[in-house]
């Protein structure tokens, strides 16, 4: 292919130097102002109107602008660097919106509803529809159940993720483990509550309970705790089990004694990814367990005279149900405060599950 | 207590693959035989053979006889957990446990076989590994903190702690720097008093150095073994002098 020798249109010709020309650093806020005042301008004058085309409008106009000039001043090159350092930053801020959102709104919503006597008093004889009563026994039916799913849970499937990962790999058994694992973290919510429906009070015939709800809890929680201790294992270098190995040291002890203390950041980790998961979810509890006003201990709980557990997911459906569309009222206020306490929960558990990851980490 | 091993007939397998054939020596006790050859040739596959770590890796398999002090390791009842106690290993990239002090990673060996560990035992592992004057006053800081030759003495004195007849070495002082290689020739020199060493090496001048015997490997074959010194200057396979005298490899 013949070079050529003429100079290329549209690139500014590079100079001896290696210095070009750039844009001054309040170019791009400039630009934003610009954008928005001329949408503004737009917006009274013309037609156009509404807040949601408002925004797309003056995003555009902004993209072009910065686009366009710096194309202009500074050559092809940082026009597509800038073109496409606005589209990432775009898309990751919309991506962040209904986060913010959501914590922003549940805070708003349901803080006025949080007292000590909301949090430390069941529903037990209170009409839902006058103030009063609280979420005690659903922040401890949620506990209890959480706790006992992930009791089981957790050592479950970190034995099946280190089946699959030092005994397994390679084998046709474990590769389908894998795939039905795979599987299972699609399962719908709503099938984990009917099948323990079908197997536990169907056909085993006990009595819907706050237990029946651990069991569909669980079966949520597992692939979640499998495929992320699986991962963790995984990393752990190779180099360590040889030394191990090399000592004379068994293969149990190597695992129990060199590879999971090695992993044991993760694989924490990856059980309260599993916890988080499961505690906000309603479909199964709804299903299994059912709804109750009394503060009630014993997950097992679950004849006529004793009812099973509340939940905070079931006592928040309950209260969105008595609600029955009315913002004002009593019920809804206490489903966006139980709401809210849902959620912190969940974060103070994320947080200390950070703590414990550091302080077990490899040292060093 | 050093042993010998004898290896006669000796083929291995990852999976269908034959990586190397017919290979047959003798490691005397007390002594140093040093493995060489190109990359890929199969030198650490033979000495992870001889402790039986070979097996490790999913698929693989050895055919053929060793011998330890006239005991086939592959024989029958064998468990390859009690091969490795005799038979002790350090690895090319040093591999201290990183979960555990210098004191722990010592003891490991001892405490993972469910045997007692004084600190008499650590100490003199670490003095055995040219490392106690180094790292005494910090037992409890992490494995992991050290340079790398400290770490590769580290892992020599783990392996030494648990009194093995004989100590395999897979390119121990490939990733270090000029002086902490040195020491750990050095190390094989004293070692040697007390246990047989085989070490794998890509370095000739190294293998010249520290063995009283050298294995020449290429292609999954062992071409040569002898006397070091006649291996250098005077090897009866052509293939041989060219590999020691740099005309390939």
């Amino acid at each position: 292919m013949a070079v050529s020798a003429e100079p290329r249109t549209g690139v500014p010709t590079p100079g001896p130097s290696l210095r070009g020309r750039t844009l001054p650093t309040y170019a791009l806020p400039g630009f934003a102002v610009a954008a928005v005042l001329l949408t503004l301008l737009l917006w009274a004058t013309t037609g156009f109107a509404g807040r949601a085309g408002f925004v797309v409008f003056a995003l555009l106009l902004f993209v072009a602008l910065q686009t366009l000039v710096s194309f202009g001043v500074e050559g092809r090159r940082q026009a597509v660097n800038r073109l496409f350092t606005t589209l990432v930053t775009v898309a990751f801020l919309i991506a962040l919106t209904p986060l913010v959102l959501i914590v922003w709104y549940t805070v708003k919503e349901g803080a006025g509803a949080i007292s000590d006597h909301f949090l430390t008093h069941s529903m037990f004889r209170v009409d839902p529809s006058e103030p009063g009563g609280g979420i005690y026994h659903a922040i401890v039916g949620t506990l209890i159940q959480t706790a006992l799913a992930t009791v089981i849970a957790a050592p479950l499937g970190v034995l099946a993720a280190i089946y699959l990962v030092e005994y397994g790999a390679g084998r046709r058994f474990a590769r389908a483990v894998s795939f039905f694992v795979d599987v299972m973290t699609g399962v719908p919510s709503i099938v984990a509550g009917l099948f323990i429906y079908a197997f536990w009070i169907l056909a085993l015939g006990f009595q819907k309970s706050g237990f029946a709800g651990s069991l569909a809890l669980l079966i949520l929680m597992l692939p979640v705790i499998i495929r992320s201790t699986e991962e963790m294992l995984k990393i752990v270098p190779n180099d360590l089990r040889e030394a191990s190995y090399a000592l004379g040291v068994p293969k149990w002890r190597t695992i129990l004694r060199v590879v999971l203390p090695t992993a044991i950041g993760g694989i924490v980790t990856g059980i309260m990814l599993g916890v988080a998961r499961i505690m906000g979810e309603t479909a199964p509890l709804l299903l299994l367990v059912g709804i109750n006003q009394r503060i009630e201990f014993n997950p097992f709980a679950g004849t006529a005279e004793q009812v099973p557990q509340e939940s905070l997911p079931t006592f928040i459906f309950e209260q969105f149900q008595l609600a029955a569309g009315n913002t004002d009222s009593e019920p809804f206020q206490r489903a966006w405060g139980a709401a809210l306490v849902l959620i912190v929960i969940i974060g103070l558990l994320s947080a200390v599950a950070r703590l414990i990851a550091r302080f077990a980490r490899v040292r060093g | 207590m050093a042993k010998s091993i004898d290896v006669s007939g000796v083929d291995i397998f990852y999976g269908t693959f034959k990586a190397v054939e017919d290979v047959s020596m003798t490691i005397e006790p007390r002594s140093v035989t040093a493995f060489i050859g190109p990359s890929g040739c199969g030198k650490s596959t033979v000495l992870r053979t001889l402790n039986r770590m070979h097996e490790v890796i999913p698929g693989a398999r050895v055919e053929g006889k060793i011998l330890l002090d006239g005991e086939d390791i592959y024989g029958s009842n064998v468990d390859p957990v009690n091969v490795r106690r005799t038979i002790g290993m350090v690895f090319q990239k040093p591999n201290p446990f990183p979960t555990m002090s210098i004191y722990d990673n010592v003891a490991a060996g001892l405490r993972l076989t469910s045997r007692k560990v004084g600190h008499e035992q650590v100490e003199s592992a670490l003095r055995g590994a040219g490392l106690w004057e180094e790292v005494k006053d910090r037992l409890s800081k992490p494995g992991i903190g050290l340079s790398g030759g400290q770490q590769q003495r580290l892992c020599i004195a783990r392996a030494l702690a648990v009194e093995p007849d004989v100590l395999l070495m897979d390119e121990p002082a490939s990733a270090l720097d000029p002086i902490s290689t040195l020491k750990i020739e050095e190390l094989v020199q004293e070692l040697k008093a007390r246990v047989t060493i085989a070490i794998v090496t890509h370095n000739m001048q190294q293998a010249a150095r520290v063995a009283d015997q050298t294995a020449f490997m290429l292609d999954g074959e062992l071409v040569e073994v002898g006397p070091t010194e006649k291996i250098f200057t005077n090897p009866d396979d052509h293939r041989t002098e060219e590999y020691v005298t740099g005309k390939f490899g």
